[in-house]
């Protein structure tokens, strides 16, 4: 793959997050591959906050700060209205975090994308509630440490499948993506921006505050979630046609991306195995199904 | 042109009319038929509007909420739980100075279902920084569609108009439907100041910290305050050129009365009855319905109620541990007058129980009777 990011930032650099987010990444190059020609939609999050206070902006398109269970339903909205008065390409942009979207959002998110509006919903996930400090969602992983899944209890549920929700309504079009890959982000918002209808990107987003990691660290934590497989890098067409975009070179241990995480200090080997166990199974099924979508599989995939 | 229908369908020939561009909504009892006859007119090319079939009444009013601040005309009807749904966004509307036109059927709030008319779904809504304008007939609910969007595009701030569950949302009227080219001359094209602009990059609604915080909440209070002069304003301007005038408020035969009534809604068209049978007997009572709730008229009020003895206000709905809302409201604005009328707050006809010309004269009987309430609430026609 050449190195293909757009030059255009329509990020300033005054944007208020903490040091080692993914989100202003990830929405940074979103907004290279989107253009001016944009509207964002901010549903009630870190990004809330990311984006700057009135009366300043760290984004250089129309931005909409909105509810936080009103991403799919505001975005309907917009795109209806832009319509209206003329503005018939101009893409819409949710950004939200796991919290509204897995949790809160659901709702409004999963009618939305049943009724196929044109819009690209981002979702940057970083695995609890951070900004009400580091509370658990169920894009919570299994065992790991927030302020209302203490040490004692860590949380005992898996992590909610969401691309296999949205896939499962068959949306044109629905992704994973991290900030360690930048052109495989910015090609897969491309492709969404070329498609009509509802299209789902899942975007993991360390948080080091939250994961208890170290700022620097946090492009090569995405990677490690890629490389090990726990967070594969793929896409799935009309809810049906599975295509990993990124192959691991070789499957790290998942014990290498969890060691750098203090959220996951407390667990056990035992742990890391059923968590290693999980990570192997779901990556062999999701091969499965690239494989029965037509996809050749690489000899290191399988 | 004049037509036979239903105060639901009243509702959607004044949003035709007004030429709204999206529209989002969601079934609910007693409002349905709003939203059927819309879906109609957007599929059959009657109305160049997008119809937005989202999934609860919380996204109706936030798909309306991007849609208005997209920069389109945008147009919502509800009732009872759908509304109390939307509450939080109720706030984002408001507070986003949005010029959203909402139909409430009012409609009583479980449990027990009941969907029979009742005050306190809009009422509970009074400190969301909606205008709120309650109507007594199916005309008058046509025509506040127009009017509406006039008086929100003014001052920037959505408008909730309300018609009573039943006795107006199904109960035929002949109704007179005006002309579209009028309405277009009476209503042009909403123009945006601020809107989601490719090209123009700014964002709204972001964090405001206490610095700025007050600066804009006093603003809404004054457009709310300017709300009371643009629609009496747009009022008259309707009446010259459709012929019905409309004000904040309307005084029905107060010259020299000693009791006025006062009162929303389809209760003002039974109240009137009984006031001309009244006056046919040589009584002095006067009516005084209230057509604005939110802002709450103060000066027409205070005018209109200078000099009356007794004042009779009947209230479909109620504030828990407190009272009826219209009384309430009104003793307020009454306070510091000179000899302020004496007010008996009555509570009637909640979940839909009829209030009859019958209920009205005992109101009335009563008010002559005592020389003050010898209660709190006077309730009526309850069984205890
Ligand atoms: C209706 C409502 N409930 C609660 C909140 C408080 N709240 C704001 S942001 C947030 C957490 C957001 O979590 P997530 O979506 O994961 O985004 P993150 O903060 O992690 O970026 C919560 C609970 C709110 N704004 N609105
Ligand atoms: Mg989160």
């Amino acid at each position: 793959m050449s190195y293909d990011v757009p030059e255009q930032e329509l990020m300033t650099p005054g944007h208020v997050a903490c040091p080692g987010c993914g989100a202003p990444m990830a929405v940074r190059y979103a907004l290279k591959a989107l253009g001016e020609n944009t509207v964002v939609i901010i549903v009630a999050s870190c990004w809330s906050i990311i984006a700057g206070p009135f009366p300043y902006t760290a984004v250089q398109v129309p931005l909409l700060h909105t509810l936080f269970a009103t991403g799919g339903s505001v975005a309907s909205g917009v795109k209806a209205g832009l319509e209206a008065c003329g503005y018939k390409d101009t893409t819409v942009l949710t950004v939200a975090g796991d919290g509204g979207t897995f949790d809160i959002g659901i709702q409004a998110l999963s009618a939305a994308v049943e009724r196929n509006e044109d819009f690209i919903y981002m979702c940057y996930d970083n695995e609890a509630y951070m900004n009400t400090g580091i509370q658990r969602s169920s894009a919570t992983p299994w065992g790991a440490w927030t302020t209302t899944t203490p040490v004692k209890h860590p949380k005992e549920q898996p992590k909610k499948d969401m691309v296999a929700i949205m896939a499962a309504h068959r949306i044109p079009y629905t992704a994973t993506a991290t900030v360690a890959y930048p052109e495989d982000l910015i090609r897969k918002v491309k492709k969404a921006k070329d498609i009509r209808g509802s299209k789902f990107l899942h975007v993991l987003s360390p948080c080091p505050s939250g994961w208890k990691s170290e700022p620097a660290q946090s492009v090569l934590l995405s990677r490690l979630a890629v490389q090990s497989c726990l967070f594969p890098l793929y896409e799935v067409e009309h809810g049906d046609k599975y295509t990993i975009t990124v192959w691991p070179r070789e499957k790290v241990p998942v014990e290498r991306y969890l060691r750098l995480q203090g959220r996951f200090a407390h667990l056990k080997p035992e742990d890391i195995r059923y968590i290693q166990e999980n990570v192997d199974r779901e990556w062999e099924r999701l091969v499965a199904k690239a494989k029965a979508s037509g996809q050749e599989i690489p000899s290191t995939g399988g | 042109m004049e037509k036979v229908i239903m105060g639901n369908h009243a509702v959607s020939y004044g949003v035709q009319l007004a030429r709204v561009q999206v529209i989002a909504a969601y079934p609910i009892t007693p409002q349905t038929q709003v939203v059927e006859m819309l879906s109609e007119f957007c599929a059959d090319g009657l109305l160049d509007a997008k119809f937005i079939k989202v999934e609860s009444e919380h996204s109706v009013m936030a798909a309306v909420v991007g849609a208005s601040i997209a920069g389109a005309r945008a147009f919502t009807a509800t009732s009872s739980h759908g509304l109390a749904l939307m509450h939080e966004v109720l706030h984002w509307a408001s507070g986003g100075r949005l010029p959203i036109v909402m139909a409430n059927v009012n409609r009583a709030l479980g449990p027990g279902w009941n969907v029979w008319t009742e005050q306190t779904d809009s009422l509970a809504q009074r400190d969301t920084g909606w205008i709120q304008l309650y109507c007594e007939t199916n005309q008058e609910v046509l025509d506040m569609v127009i009017q509406a969007y006039k008086i929100a595009e003014t001052v920037l701030l959505p408008v909730m108009l309300v018609l009573d569950a039943f006795v107006l949302s199904h109960t035929e009227e002949p109704v007179d439907i005006p002309d579209q080219a009028a309405v277009d001359r009476f209503l042009p094209p909403y123009q945006p100041k601020f809107r989601l602009q490719p090209g123009n990059p700014c964002s709204f609604y972001g964090l405001v910290a206490p610095e700025h915080w007050m600066e804009l909440r006093y603003k809404m209070q004054r457009a709310m305050e300017q709300a009371v002069e643009v629609t009496q304003q747009v009022g008259a301007e309707f009446g010259q050129v459709f012929g019905r005038p409309y004000d904040v408020v309307e005084k029905y035969r107060m010259e020299d009365a000693e009791i006025v009534l006062v009162t929303s809604g389809s209760i003002v068209g039974t109240s009137r009855e009984v006031v001309d049978e009244l006056r046919a007997q040589g009584q002095r009572v006067g009516l005084l319905k209230m057509r604005m709730f939110r802002p709450f008229p103060f000066v027409a009020v205070r005018e209109a109620l200078a000099g009356v003895k007794k004042v009779a206000v009947i209230d479909r709905n109620i504030s828990y541990g407190h009272g009826g809302i219209f009384a309430s409201e009104l003793k307020a604005a009454l306070y510091g007058m000179p000899n302020p009328p004496t007010v008996f707050p009555f509570i009637i006809g909640l979940g839909g129980r009829d209030v009859t010309p019958q209920s009205i004269h005992k109101i009335v009987q009563y008010t002559q009777q005592y020389d003050k309430p010898a209660e709190e609430i006077i309730w009526m026609e309850v069984k205890r």
